[in-house]
């Protein structure tokens, strides 16, 4: 699933980004590598998200979120 | 004695400003959060008999830069050489923050880590190991609290020691496993000697690995294939072996986040709360700066305008100085500079609430909050924060745009900045809104901030829709946690500030008023009356120009077109206009103003001043920022256009309904 769907509070497993390979990368220097669990700290009603990742806070818009794949994590 | 020059390098928001100013005694903008620093600043030291040259950077997550801001980092630490890097991280995220720490140990120069923000670490209960990690690093690594100065005598010393243990200094190799090494032997064994010389060869190799454009540069014509995914798995290899680092040397506290944040957030970026929070907050810094600011206003005009004009007269001739030299001081240097230096109150305010934002951690969340609007019209939320720095003053603010990742999202941002209304355009509102709107000032000033902002963000969308077409950049931003803000710190920022202010006041604006003054009271034959002066002359030749705005007097083209100079001037100078024809000076001009204009009249005059061209400041500033004439002469026409046009709606619909 695209990290878009990810609900507030639900933890996930980083598996994918689909985007050029200059955000991509910045992604990937602030943390967001393959693998990485991620959780979602907030979300507002059509905006962007908050995740935690790494134990910082890195806000998402609504352009980027649809564009990486995660998987489930147990809690 | 010897001098050595050290490098701050680190993630965004880890203290490094903080670090620099507490070492260099200066006083460089700090703020909570990402992207403070946009350029590179020196200051030296002294330790001991040691000369230091401290260079604070802009903050990075990594080597390999991705925005402006980023890249003045890169190019220092890669091609300046500097003796020591001293690396900053923050003691709160270390697993994000030694990221970097790798690449710049891999550099090959001098590593010092400085573990900031102890203090937050040990609230959190966060355990380290100081030399299990640094002996996992290979470098020194020393815990400092920058904010209150703990730690700085020991780090000193610690930057000295590996200066001076340079020509031993062997960087650690961070094994990333046996794909990574193969490759990197394959590079050293093909690299040439003379690059092998300049540069430690295993970092050539690693950032090839990465597919580093400009290490690709460097290297050509030779080039290294490395498969087309190697950068990503590089990140993770890093990752990997920082997380073994820390699972060696830190407890599980080291990877939460401050629990104090989360609760406050939940009710700040509550989905719905959120935006009229926002808005509130927003309202509550335009009305404190409009009616706390006033108060103390109206002292200091009574001030200016009855006491120091009366007084100064009376001395001036006691001492029998000449008429014109009186009205000079009087009516020139008093009502111009004077009717400018009213307004410092409000000024002050005005940056002790953007402060407020910004030292909080606030500034980030309101990015957060605007994001979905700012995609509305084509930007993304970073761009917000420009805009709302715009309010204290634009010159800044284009500066704060090199954070934008993109470039074309940039120039928008650039050439929509001045639409935000910064503070010294403020007295021109108060002035004619408090004549011409009596009762109704807070609201009719309001009314224009609001639309400044709405003008900014229309021509957002013009410019995405026509000259910058193309992808959308993505909004990411790290949200640092909520900080107290120190009030000393905030003290001398918006002391800062104000004093930029009152120099411009004390040079700029003064020297305006002794030229306004002399246009005014001359012409090729000598002393002469107004109506006959080299002013009155140039204003009649520009007037007709705003006469279908309703303003076309010579008075008020005089104003605007030197009001290019800087905005305040617009008030300095009707100040000077309508206060020589009555010695009382700027206190009484309002019933000589009210005969140049009507309600009507005046709000087209505040419409066109809020929009049309910035000083000369912006213009410098937009011209250094694009690095481009087109641009600057661009952006100089439009608004020139957009203020014509929207001053004339004013004034035509507003005729037809209340004329
Ligand atoms: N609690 C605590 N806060 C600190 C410390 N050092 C810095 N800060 C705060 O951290 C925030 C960021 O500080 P800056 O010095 O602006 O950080 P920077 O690294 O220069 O940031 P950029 O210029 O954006 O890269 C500010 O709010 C500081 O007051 C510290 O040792 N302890
Ligand atoms: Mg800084």
């Amino acid at each position: 699933m695209s990290l878009i769907e990810a609900k507030k509070g639900q933890c996930v497993i980083l598996e994918n980004i689909e985007y050029g390979h200059k955000v991509k990368k910045k992604l990937q220097d602030m943390g967001l590598t393959p693998g990485v669990r991620l959780c979602v700290v907030s979300s507002g009603l059509f905006g962007p998200m908050i995740v935690d990742v790494r134990g910082s806070r890195v806000a998402l818009g609504r352009g980027i979120l649809g564009k990486i794949t995660v998987r489930n994590a147990e809690a | 004695m010897d001098i050595f020059k050290i490098a701050l390098a680190g993630n965004p928001n880890s203290g490094k400003t903080t670090l620099f100013n507490a070492l260099t005694g200066s006083n460089h903008y700090v703020g909570n959060w990402a992207g403070v620093t946009v350029e590179k600043r020196e200051g030296r030291m002294q330790h001991a008999e040691h000369i230091m040259d401290i260079v604070d950077l802009p903050g990075i997550y990594s080597l390999s830069p991705y925005t402006l801001e980023e890249k003045i980092s890169r190019d220092y630490i890669q091609n300046e050489n500097p003796d020591v890097v001293l690396n900053i991280i923050d003691a709160t995220a270390l697993e994000r923050n030694l990221y970097l720490t790798l690449q710049l140990i891999e550099l090959g120069r001098p590593v010092v880590v400085a573990l900031n923000m102890m203090d937050e670490a040990e609230k959190k209960n966060i355990q380290l190991d100081l030399e299990g990690l640094s002996a996992a690093l290979g470098v020194p690594v020393v815990p400092i609290v920058a904010l209150r100065k703990r730690g700085l005598p020991e780090l000193l010393e610690t930057v000295v020691t590996a200066h001076h243990a340079k020509a031993a200094y062997k960087p650690r190799r961070f094994n990333y496993g046996e794909e990574v090494e193969a490759f990197v032997r394959e590079v050293e064994l093909k690299l040439p000697k003379s690059l092998k010389a300049d540069h430690d060869p295993r970092w050539i190799a690693l950032k090839l690995f990465e597919h580093d454009i400009e290490v690709q540069k460097l290297v050509s014509p030779l080039k290294f294939d490395s498969g087309h995914d190697s950068p990503d798995r590089m990140a993770d290899l890093r990752y990997r072996v920082i997380g073994e680092m820390i699972s060696g040397t830190a407890s599980l506290e080291a990877i939460a986040f401050d629990p104090l944040t989360d609760r406050i957030d939940r009710v700040l970026l509550n989905p719905f709360l959120g935006l009229p929070i926002f808005g509130l907050v927003m309202w509550l810094m335009f009305y404190l700066t409009f009616n706390l600011g006033g108060v103390f206003a109206d002292l200091i005009d009574v001030f200016f305008a009855v006491h120091l004009s009366s007084w100064v007269t009376a001395g001036l001739e006691f001492l029998q100085v000449a008429p014109w030299l009186v009205s000079l001081v009087v009516d020139g240097v008093i009502g111009g500079v004077g009717g400018v230096l009213t307004f410092v109150p409000n000024i002050a305010i005005v940056f002790v609430m953007i402060s407020l934002l910004e030292d909080t951690g606030y500034m980030a969340r309101a990015a957060y909050l605007m994001d979905h609007w700012m995609t509305k019209v084509g930007l993304n939320g970073k761009t917000f924060i420009p805009m709302v720095l715009g309010f204290g003053c634009n010159v800044p603010a284009i500066m704060g745009t090199r954070t934008i990742e993109n470039e074309n999202d940039r120039l928008i941002a650039i050439l929509i900045n001045p639409f935000m209304s910064c503070g010294a355009r403020f007295p021109v509102y108060v002035l004619f809104a408090s004549v011409f709107f009596p009762g109704n000032e807070t609201a009719v000033t309001f009314s224009l901030y609001i639309l400044g902002i709405l003008m900014a963000m229309a021509f957002a969308m013009i410019f995405r829709k026509t000259l910058f077409k193309g992808e959308q950049s993505p909004f990411i931003m790290e949200l640092p946690p909520y900080r107290f803000p120190k009030p000393g710190d905030l003290g001398i920022h918006v002391w800062e500030k104000v004093r930029g202010y009152l120099i411009k006041a004390g040079t700029v604006i003064f020297g305006a008023s002794v030229v306004l003054w002399f246009v005014l009271n001359f012409n090729f034959t000598g002393q002469v009356p107004i109506t006959e002066s080299f002013g009155a002359t140039i204003g009649h030749f520009i007037a007709p120009f705003f006469g279908p705005l309703g303003f076309g007097t010579w008075q008020n083209a005089l104003s605007l077109v030197s009001g290019i100079i800087a905005k305040e001037i617009v008030v300095a100078n009707t100040a000077i206009l309508y206060g020589l024809s009555d010695t009382a000076g700027a206190a009484e001009f309002g019933p000589v103003l009210s005969q140049a204009f009507t309600q009507v009249s005046a709000y087209a005059f505040m419409v066109f001043v809020l929009l049309y061209t910035p000083c000369v400041g912006v213009i410098g500033v937009i011209k250094r920022e694009t690095n481009s004439w087109k641009w600057t002469g661009f952006s100089v026409l439009y608004q020139l256009v957009v203020a014509w046009v929207m001053a004339f709606i004013v004034y035509q619909v507003g005729m037809l309904i209340f004329g």
